[in-house]
């Protein structure tokens, strides 16, 4: 549904462009003042998420993924927060904007998919209740019709006898039935920016593809954009068109996802890789951890974020890790992979230094490249 | 086999473990346990039972690591408070080191609760907030008398170097620790007993991934130096091949296939492991792009108070046929270290036309009995024996 022209607030950008990205972010900043001092949350963040397109976003807990997502959905509360940048939805302007105008925003144009189902469900409310009410803020209908279009959601969303449960309550529901219910109140507006907040962290595998699969057969019918959080790169991997990794509130690789996660430029993603085993690699490899903890937002590090837990320091020259904030820029592969790090040949290293480390198996002994053949599947059959 | 009642020990006899070797730590026998579940209203009758584990059998030896997978609720976080003792078992044997611990009392159990050790999912909920990490890592030293009071701050602080935490540390509280560091802090209290058998339970599903792969190594580390045993409970199939050389996959309080690794990640019989192992996402899917091709699980697991009848898994199964629904497939060893339980096990795309079962089962194809007498109940046994039945020359075959 995109926003009536009407209803924007005066000096708002024109309407949008079908081409143009749906979502544009632009140095977006978020910072919390607390008694301890001010959390940097998100610092500098820019992205942009056309329609029928997803973008993931990974990185460590903490590290602005869900706090940089709310401020899209205008969830934080402006006395107790500090917001500066820009976040267009379909051209118009959100920050700043009214309570009330973001109300007509939340649950219609944009809607966001929590990661705990039962703390985002009410207790006390039926599953159908809850959304039709859903359904009811943003269309002039009845009641009996509103709970029709329940019954079509949660069927639509896969609950078995959608018809029957209806009027269940979330806790007769298991954990992936919840999930599904809270994706069919997300999804009851037809929603054309869906923001999935490690929709699938707490479930099964079995159960997680069944979300996964509901996501992109959604997202072809209706040609919404999505954005994706999550700290499993196979996700990613799998299911994102472009990929932001952040660490300590910035963006510190963004481009492809493929290009990504076949080429990391920037030693933290790298560090990400090599930290997860996978179905198929090499059992008897060892993981390779990032040494170290997350850094404190109170108190960031001088200079690159990551410099005390990165293992190539050394290899920049000077104190320049420690000392200058590296830009977020193209490297040498194209203006589509943007790092933000010193190193001035991290494809040389990546292939002679962390992926003989992290995926011994994965590479041809005379290129030096990934070889893709030995990924498991072949790609007709996808 | 003995029967062993709540009330009183009726050891087994010695002889009734043929398969315990001397490397043989844990020999786990049709372990069950059903919680009742009661009725509302003053009079709290037991109206049914969950039968969260049904029938577990498997072995584990000296210094080796099973992993337990599959989805939430099929009884693997049961199995392992089976074993650490913190429930009573319903039936069935836990013989280790050659005896059974399952109907020993509390008492009876201390001298052995020191060589059994437990670490848990939550390193948030599972360190008290008001001891000091000295005392969390002291208390199991000095409840069991493992060295002497002046020297217990000592090997507090050893044991915490070993996990790779600073040992000047253990005046400070759970709360000053991140996440991983408190997942340490529960490893080096589980390691103050030197246990020969550490059951893990989801011990870094909690954690991010950057501090898994710091805590999975140390894991490792420690299994290696101590020579300790693991049972790892896991949902993560990557994290679980990566540390265990055999794995035990469960479906609603059975095990339905188990095996070494290099069989069941690559050369899976049992449509649910298949199942499992085509829904995780992998990295390299980047460099192909696109979804992996999957098997589309339909619904969920049913409720384990009514399990479906034969084939537990025949609600969600696309190969189910008649026998599923009448006969329950016995766990069948189809390898030297291979057991599946499942009507027409075989690989992918390779699955037979014909149930495997009937010949052992003395049934039909669809599961009738085949001269009206009634199918015996076969249960499994622990370990492997040195013959099986070769599945695709339908005999026995052993190894020699
Ligand atoms: N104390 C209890 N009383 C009644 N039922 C229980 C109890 N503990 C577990 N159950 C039930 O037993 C079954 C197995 O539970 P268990 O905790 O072993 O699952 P799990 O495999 O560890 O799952 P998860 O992956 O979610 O941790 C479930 O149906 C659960 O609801
Ligand atoms: N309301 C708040 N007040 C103060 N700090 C906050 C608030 N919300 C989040 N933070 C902090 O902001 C940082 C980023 O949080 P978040 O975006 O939730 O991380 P994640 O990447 O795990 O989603 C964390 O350090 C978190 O503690
Ligand atoms: S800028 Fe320096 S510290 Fe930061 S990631 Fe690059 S090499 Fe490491
Ligand atoms: S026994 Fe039948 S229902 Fe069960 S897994 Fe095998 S084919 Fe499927
Ligand atoms: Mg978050
Ligand atoms: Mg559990």
């Amino acid at each position: 549904m995109s926003i009536d022209i009407s209803e924007r607030p005066d000096g708002m950008a024109a309407p949008a462009h079908p081409e143009d990205p749906y979502l544009v972010v632009e140095s977006l900043t978020v910072k919390f003042p607390t008694h301890d001092g001010l959390v940097q949350a998100v610092t500098d963040l820019s992205y942009t998420v056309d329609r029928g397109k997803t973008l993931g976003i990974v990185g460590e807990s903490g590290s602005g993924k869900s706090v940089s997502s709310m401020a899209v959905l205008g969830l934080h509360d402006p006395k107790h927060t500090r917001l500066s940048g820009s976040i267009r939805v379909d051209g118009a302007e959100v920050i700043g904007a009214s309570e009330d105008r973001m109300r007509k925003i939340r649950g219609n144009s944009v809607a966001m998919i929590f990661q705990d189902a039962l703390t985002a469900l009410h207790p006390f409310y039926t599953i159908g209740d809850q959304i039709s009410e859903g359904y009811r803020i943003h269309h002039r209908v009845s009641k009996a019709e509103a709970k029709k279009r329940a019954v079509e959601m949660l069927d639509r969303v896969g609950i078995p006898q959608a018809g029957r449960r209806i009027d269940d309550y979330p806790h007769q529901f298991s954990g992936g039935m919840r999930q599904r219910a809270m994706i069919a109140m997300a999804l009851v507006n037809d929603p054309q920016l869906l923001i999935a907040d490690e929709p699938t962290t707490a479930l099964d595998v079995t159960v997680q593809a069944q979300i996964l699969d509901l996501l992109q057969d959604l997202q072809r019918e209706f040609n919404s954009a999505v954005i994706i959080i999550t700290h499993d790169l196979g996700v990613v991997a799998e299911l994102a068109d472009t990929t932001m990794v952040m660490y300590g509130g910035r963006a510190v690789e963004y481009g492809a996802t493929r290009e990504i996660l076949t080429h990391p430029e920037m030693p933290y993603s790298w560090g990400l890789l090599g930290s997860v085993p996978d179905v198929t690699g090499d059992a008897d490899a060892r993981l390779i951890p990032i040494p170290g903890n997350p850094p404190s937002l109170l108190n960031p590090p001088t200079g690159c974020a990551f410099h005390p837990r990165c293992p190539h320091v050394d290899k920049v020259p000077g104190d320049l890790c420690r000392t200058t904030l590296p830009d977020l820029v193209p490297g040498d592969r194209g203006e589509n992979h943007l790092k933000r790090c010193h190193l001035a040949n991290p494809g040389e290293i990546y292939a002679e230094e962390v992926l003989p480390e992290i995926a011994p198996d994965l590479i041809d002994p005379t290129t030096g490249e990934l070889i893709p053949e030995l990924a498991t599947v072949d790609p007709d059959e996808v | 086999m003995s029967i062993v009642t709540n009330s009183g020990i009726e050891r087994a006899p010695e002889d009734s473990g043929a398969s315990v070797g001397n490397d043989t730590l844990l020999e786990v026998r049709d372990l069950k346990k059903y919680f009742p579940v009661k009725s509302g209203g003053v009079i709290r009758r037991t109206v049914a039972h969950v039968q969260a584990v049904d029938g577990v059998s498997f072995t584990l030896g000296k210094g080796k690591s099973l992993g337990l997978v599959g989805e939430s609720g099929c009884g693997k976080t049961t199995t392992g408070r089976l074993i650490t003792r913190l429930y009573d078992p319903t039936s069935g044997e836990i013989n280790f080191e050659g005896h059974d611990i399952g109907p020993l009392t509390r008492r009876q159990m201390m001298p052995i609760r020191s060589e059994i050790q437990m670490i848990f999912q939550d390193p948030y909920s599972s360190l008290n907030p008001r001891h000091t990490v000295g005392t969390i890592v002291g208390t199991p030293l000095r409840v069991h008398n493992m060295v002497p009071e002046k020297k217990t701050l000592a090997r507090v602080q050893e044991l915490l170097e070993v996990v790779g935490l600073n040992p000047e540390h253990y005046n400070r509280y759970p709360s000053e620790f991140s996440g991983g560091q408190r997942q340490r802090i529960g490893i080096a209290r589980a390691l103050a007993l030197q246990p020969k058998l550490l059951v893990a339970d989801e011990p870094v599903s909690a954690l991010d991934v950057s501090i898994q792969a710091q805590v999975v190594n140390l894991l490792r580390d420690v299994q290696d130096e101590f020579g300790i045993a693991f049972l790892f409970i896991a949902h993560d199939l990557a994290i679980v091949r990566h540390f265990c050389p055999e794995v035990a996959v469960m479906y609603l309080g059975k095990i339905v296939e188990i095996g070494d690794r290099e069989t069941i990640y690559e050369h899976p019989h049992h449509p649910y492991t298949q199942a499992l192992l085509s829904a995780a996402p992998d990295v390299k899917q980047a460099a192909i792009g696109g979804r992996r091709e999957r098997i589309r699980l339909e619904g969920d697991v049913p409720s384990p108070i009514n399990p479906p009848s034969g084939c537990r898994f025949r609600t969600r199964c696309w190969m189910a046929q008649e026998i599923c629904a009448k006969q329950e497939p016995p766990l069948l060893q189809i390898g030297k270290t291979h057991k599946v339980a499942c009507h027409f096990a075989g690989e992918m795309h390779e699955a037979p036309q014909r149930p495997v079962t009937t010949g052992l089962l003395g049934v039909d194809d669809q599961g009738n009995p085949s001269n009206g007498t009634p199918v015996a109940e076969i249960h499994d046994q622990p370990g492997y024996a040195d013959t099986w039945f070769d599945l695709k020359t339908q005999s026995v075959t052993s190894s020699t």
